[in-house]
């Protein structure tokens, strides 16, 4: 669980979590664009996340903890 | 009590190889971030226990460790490699223009002196320099903007900077490699930059004075001759005794002169290594013997060195950053192959034994002497 302020976005979540975990900045999304990295993707539930805007609300299950926000990387493998 | 320890990166891990000075039986540590690439590891000349290694997957980008106990634990540093403005736009492999984006970390060079100081080469082509023990990192913007940037172009693994070596006669002289830029020189501790490409010759590029556009794999210094550095090409074996101000062929009688790997003896500054491979686009040893190859005159008068190397059926090869030597008083030599082997010499490349046979494809040797 990972305590988010204000309003609860792909954008705020992640920045949330590597400020708990500094560790993880720059795996899921690059350090200059905060793109999504290429081979990552982001879920709500079965429903892929990965290609909406990063400051848009994500779903109330997901801010109120009631459901998890996936990061995912590829299965392709190498 | 001395002792040798082998840093070997891996396609899948890092593995930390330790012996006595005897260097006959060995023990195998690893893997380190198992199921990672890891480019490189390298350990500080000034504190032999600080390692750092590069950590990257095309999944999660890149990351920094660094171990202060040799290599038994590690904790992450900073992977933030954020250029210095863009000086233009480089090249893609078909010329277009293709702008600077980082890939990942190729080659860790730890300063001679000081263990918090540590140079990072990178893809797409930039030297970055952390003095805080990895702790963030700033980039040598010299060298990009010094205005051949623009005409850069990569080579088949990508437009990387993967040589760097420190002059230890010249605090402030830099050597850098890029494939396939060619080679770059400061004496300023990477604030200025030019390139030292004068005397190559590369079939693809027709204008022979050419300033940058070579594709050199790896370069090699013996500490005690500076101006004195050996190349391996994308064809052709190059020899330069002016710190890079000219170079001259010195393939010599090699079988094929297209190769990635290039070393120098610890204590004979004129006996150097390689391992030919036959074309750049058959990248296992000719006639499927792998044959390190020896020069005891710096170049040009080569012979095969076999013994407990596969002479027949071996299709492996050796990457650039791959080879290094000990410097125990009879130099070992140390390579490793995209098979997986490590091998060792003992006797200065005179025998050779495998002492680890089935690791991931090794992607860089280090060898640290320990007294």
């Amino acid at each position: 669980m990972i305590d988010v302020e204000g309003a609860v976005t792909q954008r705020t979540v992640l920045d949330a979590v590597e400020a708990a975990f500094p560790v993880l900045r720059g795996t899921m999304r690059d350090h200059d664009g905060q793109k999504r990295r290429p081979f990552i993707r982001f879920f709500v539930g079965e429903e892929d996340r990965s290609h909406d805007d990063p400051d848009d609300p994500l779903p109330v299950s997901v801010a109120d903890g009631s459901e998890p926000f996936y990061v995912i990387g590829a299965m392709a493998g190498g | 009590m001395t002792a040798v320890r082998v840093l070997v990166g891996t396609r899948k891990g890092a593995f930390v190889l330790t012996s006595d000075g005897k260097r006959q039986s060995w023990k195998v540590d690893g893997p380190h971030f198992g199921g990672w690439e890891i480019y490189h590891l390298n350990a500080s000349p000034a504190e032999p226990n600080r390692v750092y290694a590069s950590q990257s997957t095309g999944w999660f980008g890149q990351l920094i460790q660094r171990s202060d106990d040799g290599g038994a634990t590690w904790s992450p540093m900073s992977n933030e490699f954020r250029y210095d403005g863009v000086p233009g736009t480089p090249q893609w492999y078909d010329g277009t223009p293709h702008p600077w984006e980082f890939a990942r970390v190729w080659h860790l060079e730890p300063s001679l002196t000081d263990p918090d100081t540590v140079y990072a080469g990178v893809e797409d082509a930039a030297l970055f320099v952390s003095r805080d023990g990895g702790g963030s990192w700033q980039e040598l913007s010299g060298l990009r903007k010094h205005g051949s940037g623009p005409s850069w172009q990569p080579g088949a693994g990508g437009m990387c900077l993967h040589t760097v070596i420190l002059d230890p006669s010249r605090p402030d002289r830099i050597h850098v490699a890029i494939s396939a830029a060619g080679v770059f020189r400061s004496d300023d501790a990477g604030q200025t930059w030019q390139p030292t490409n004068n005397g190559l010759r590369s079939e693809g590029i027709p204008d022979p004075g050419a300033e940058v556009g070579h594709c050199v794999h790896r370069l090699a210094m013996h500490p005690s001759r500076p101006d004195t550095l050996y190349m391996q090409k994308h064809w052709d074996v190059m020899r330069t005794d002016d710190g890079g101000d000219t170079w001259h062929e010195v393939s010599g009688n090699l079988p094929t002169d297209f190769g990635f790997a290039i070393d120098v003896h610890a204590h004979e500054p004129e006996t150097i290594y390689v391992v030919p491979i036959k074309s750049d686009s058959e990248h296992y040893p000719p006639e499927g013997k792998l044959r390190v190859f020896r020069s005891r005159t710096g170049g040009n008068e080569w012979e095969p060195l076999t013994k407990g190397l596969p002479q027949s059926d071996c299709y492996v090869n050796v990457l650039r950053d791959a080879m290094a030597v000990d410097t125990l008083d009879e130099c070992g030599i140390y390579f490793g192959t995209s098979g997986g082997q490590v091998y060792a010499s003992p006797d200065g490349g005179d025998t050779w034994d495998a002492i680890v046979r089935d690791l991931p494809a090794v992607l860089s040797v280090e060898v640290q002497t320990l007294r």
